[in-house]
């Protein structure tokens, strides 16, 4: 099977890879790049665990094909955190016990970052539908909602 | 009184809340799940699953996916060695697999491994396997008449009434008194039917594997398990190996919730690298996971209770009937013992029925048997609390189980903490909160054994004083977290100076998997035994260094002081100091703790819920949830409160929208997150946890388990506040939109 030559940007380096035309964005992350932050849970877009942005949209990667990558920007997991200074929402997420087994956190880091970008001070409500794509099996979502609601007042205090 | 029994203390650190110490890399990625390891050389597995749910393999052709290029291995059951296996490891040879017949839709038939994820999903389309359909039968009920289709013949033990279907392979039975005279005394007797149906623990990350077999024998197993010490000894027995041959390293594991206690694809893993040659990835896919790993059971139940007209329980009657899917081995067992615990009955029976069907094998789904059982019976308390104008915690109250009280499965309780969640519902504002129109408010009760089992811990002193911990259960939800807490406590030194790593089986003693609520109790108990331990060799070596008896030395803050004014006076000596001198007065300094522990306390729940109806679509909306749960001593709060919401949530889903739905051919129709809809966030409400400390005296700080008992009260507290909400008495979970439309329309 012929390989697909794609050049995309990923966490705002330039990268390129080989891929087959029915590889996913996510396997491509993951098996090719070796970026496997990016969770599969579902593979048909219902659980958010592989959730990237995509040019800005939040995106479920499973449900993006490689080739699609071109010429775009992704922002994974990966590229959350600044070396090694953590995003505010990774560092409530540990300081208020936002994570059980952690398989779904990525993604919902990613969502969630993706939210406070648009909406600077959601409601509780705006933060449950917003994150209502992202499956989490452990905590029952009130440490993860809290979180989200808790660095949105702190990045607010401090603009 | 011996030193590993529960005394009184003040801490430092447990009770605390300090960020988990795998936190780092689980917000940013780098933490290892099952399916994100890779090898050198690795090929991908993919497994064949039947469409049918019952049928006789009749012939498997895999030649033309064998030819194709970049295919490694093609296995059948043919290529697994025909060991002499007891009837449980065969038929977890024979799930893995399929023999003659599969067993239900998704039984495993054939699996490949090639050189790509694409290739391996294409050499699955070229295996043509032959089928014999045959009869099938997924209900419980109807899998036990006499002329059901049979799912394996002559599995039955002596326990079985006779008249039943062969597929009913198993009855327990549970009791005291005679509920017969009991319900004489009654002031009214209710008796209802209930069913529950077939949910997953829906984890969200996939069974997932990497396997390697080399040409000498020696294996290792890369496995998102609950646990690794299991998989390597079913797979060794199997594959006929050795276990010792065989490493297993448990990943990060992304969820279990008892569907990772058990066996599914690892031996086909093993199998097509031992056939290949090469390491081997084989993950699930979700359709794979639903369909093919265990749900929890279904269930069919009959309670009978009789109650005087101010509460008194005089009587109580239950038969559980769960089916365990293809195999025998369900839990009903445990909803007859768990089903009544809550209560001191002076008259109480109950029986268990294990009923195979074509379904995937039932698995252990957190309180295996108790959400079920507790459902049921706080139903019936419920209906008679209202038909009897009782106050429902009131009369949980009078009837509550406490130290001294005769359980309904037998043993007699020491002291435990039913009482204190009642009360404590009792006091909090939820209890007297307001409620709208189509609001009902239900509360209920739930138990869980919890388990100690077999444990291994390692404390290794290192040269810079600091302390790495070896423990063998997989971290599922901050175990890291604890045993560390409690490593440094017991100790005397602060957090930071520990390091808990999750062993491989080669590099520990054997440990239980992770189930029974077991890990804080037993892993806690063994590694506070393991820092003591570790304390009586410092205390030796800081005496020889003064010249005093080991006796004459205590520990007090993390440093070896002298014990009284007559055993001289020194400076303490603290871990490093120590540390620094263990070359020359002995060498390396290690505790360790080796031990089945018993002393696991039993634990209670209290749930309350409030919901509102919308008697037009049958929808519910869960308004306000609390959970009053008994934790022993919560070690790390945050992450106790964490396993009450989990709990709370997972038992939601199962009142009100998860059930597996079967086509008239017995094919799962709903093997996905779309279809199969577990709670997302905007379905719930903030989860209230209110934590109650009864210490567990079996453990030296008090520890309970907490993580099952919690899933217990939630099916009941739901059914209770949306029958009085809609005002009609609910009895089939779920409790989906139609099903409550119908019977707010029928009244």
């Amino acid at each position: 099977m012929s390989r697909i030559h794609v050049t995309t940007t990923i966490n705002g380096e330039e990268t390129d890879f080989l891929c087959e035309p029915q590889q996913t964005l996510l396997d491509v992350l993951r098996d090719d790049l070796d970026m496997t932050g990016s969770k599969e849970g579902c593979g048909s877009g219902d659980c958010g665990a592989c959730s990237v942005i995509l040019d800005g949209r939040l995106v479920c990667s499973c449900l993006v094909l490689a080739p699609e990558a071109e010429g775009r920007s992704v922002e994974t997991i990966e590229g959350m955190a600044e070396g090694d200074k953590l995003h505010p929402l990774q560092q409530k997420f540990l300081e208020m016990a936002a994570l059980q087994c952690g398989v779904c956190t990525p993604g919902i880091l990613v969502a969630a970052k993706n939210l406070l970008e648009r909406n600077p001070d959601p409601t509780e409500e705006e933060v449950r539908y917003w994150l209502a794509g992202n499956l989490c099996r452990c905590t029952g979502y009130d440490k993860i909602i809290r979180a989200v609601m808790e660095t949105a007042a702190d990045l607010r205090g401090a603009a | 009184m011996p030193k590993d029994e529960y005394q009184s203390r003040a801490f430092n650190i447990v009770g605390t809340r300090p960020i988990r110490p795998d936190g780092i890399d689980k917000v940013t990625g780098k933490a290892r799940y099952g399916a994100d390891m890779t090898a050198p050389g690795m090929l991908w597995g993919a497994i064949l699953r039947s469409p049918h749910a019952h049928a006789r393999i009749k012939s498997i052709d895999t030649s033309e996916a064998e030819a194709m290029k970049g295919v490694k291995a093609v296995i059948t059951r043919a290529d697994f060695p025909k060991l002499d296996l007891d009837p449980g490891m065969a038929d977890i040879l024979d799930n893995s697999m399929a023999g003659e017949k599969a067993l239900y839709d998704g039984h495993a038939v054939a699996a490949v491994a090639a050189s790509s994820k694409s290739l391996a999903y294409a050499a699955l389309d070229a295996i043509k396997v032959e089928y014999e359909v045959l009869p099938h039968v997924v209900d419980v009920d109807l899998a036990m008449k006499p002329d059901a289709p049979v799912i394996h013949a002559a599995r039955q033990d002596e326990t079985v009434p006779e008249g039943l279907s062969e597929n009913v392979t198993s009855r327990s039975q549970y009791g005291h008194g005679d509920p017969e005279e009991g319900f004489k005394k009654a002031d009214l007797v209710i008796e209802r039917h209930f069913t529950t149906a077939a949910t997953h623990q829906g984890y969200i990350e996939p069974n997932a594997c990497l396997a390697q077999m080399g040409a000498d024998g020696q294996g290792d197993l890369f496995v998102c398990t609950q646990g690794h010490y299991m998989v390597r000894d079913t797979c060794a027995e199997i594959l006929g190996l050795e276990a010792g041959k065989l490493r297993v390293t448990a990943s990060e594991i992304g969820g279990g919730f008892g569907g990772k206690t058990h066996i599914w694809m690892e031996p086909v893993a093993l199998m097509l690298s031992m056939k290949s040659g090469k390491p081997v990835k084989l993950v699930l896919t979700r359709d794979e996971v639903f369909r093919a790993t265990g749900p929890t059971s279904s269930s069919s139940t009959d309670i009978k209770i009789g109650m005087t007209k101010d509460g008194k329980i005089t009587a109580a009657t239950g038969t559980f009937r769960l089916q365990s899917g293809a195999y025998p081995g369900a839990t009903a067992f445990l909803s007859a013992m768990c089903g009544f615990a809550p209560y001191d009955l002076e008259h109480v029976r109950t029986e268990g029925l294990e009923v195979m069907t074509n379904r995937p094998k039932a698995a252990a789904y957190r309180a295996p048997g108790s959400p079920m059982a507790a459902y049921a019976v706080e139903s019936v308390i419920d209906e008679l609390c209202q038909k009897l104008d009782l106050d429902p915690l009131e009369t949980r109250l009078k009837n509550a189980a406490r130290e001294g009280t005769k359980s309904a499965y037998g043993p007699t309780y020491p002291a435990i903490g039913l009482e204190a969640t009642l009360k404590a519902a009792q006091e909090h504002p939820h209890w007297t909160a307001p409620l709208g129109e189509n609001q009902g408010r239900g509360v209920a009760c739930g138990f869980w054994f919890n388990f100690g089992g077999n444990t291994s811990v390692n404390l290794m002193v290192n040269p810079d004083g600091t302390v790495s911990l070896s423990e063998g259960n997989p971290d599922i939800g901050g175990s890291r977290a604890s045993m560390s807490m409690m490593a440094a406590e017991e100790l005397g030194i602060p957090l930071d100076q520990v390091r808990c790593v999750i062993s491989d089986t080669g590099s520990l003693g054997l440990n239980d998997v992770t189930d029974g609520s077991r890990v804080t109790f037993a892993v806690g108990l063994a590694t506070i035994k393991a820092a003591r331990h570790a304390i009586e060799i410092m205390k030796t070596r800081a005496a020889m260094k003064w010249g005093i008896e080991p006796e004459a030395v205590d520990w007090v803050d993390g440093a070896a002081v002298p014990a009284g004014p007559n055993a001289g006076k020194f400076p303490p000596m603290s871990i490093k100091e120590i540390a620094a001198i263990a070359a020359n007065t002995g060498g390396p300094i290690a505790g360790h703790c080796e031990a089945n522990a018993e002393g696991a306390g039993v634990s209670f729940a209290t749930h309350m819920v409030d919901t509102e109806v919308d008697p037009e679509t049958g929808a519910v909306k869960v308004l306000r949830y609390t959970v009053f749960q008994d934790a022993g001593k919560a070690i790390h709060p945050d992450y106790v409160e964490g396993q009450f919401q989990g709990g709370a949530a997972q038992g939601i889903g199962w009142a009100l929208n998860e059930e597996y739905i079967h086509d008239e051919d017995g094919r799962l129709l709903n093997a996905g997150f779309l279809d199969y809809r577990i709670p997302v966030a905007s379905d719930l409400p903030m989860i209230e946890p209110v934590i109650l400390e009864i210490p567990n005296p079996g453990h030296p700080y008090g520890v309970r388990g907490v993580g099952e008992t919690s899933i217990v009260p939630p099916l009941a507290a739901i059914a209770n506040s949306v029958s009085r909400g809609a005002g009609v008495r609910l009895t089939s979970l779920p409790m989906s939109p139609p099903k409550i439309r119908a019977a707010v329309k029928a009244g």
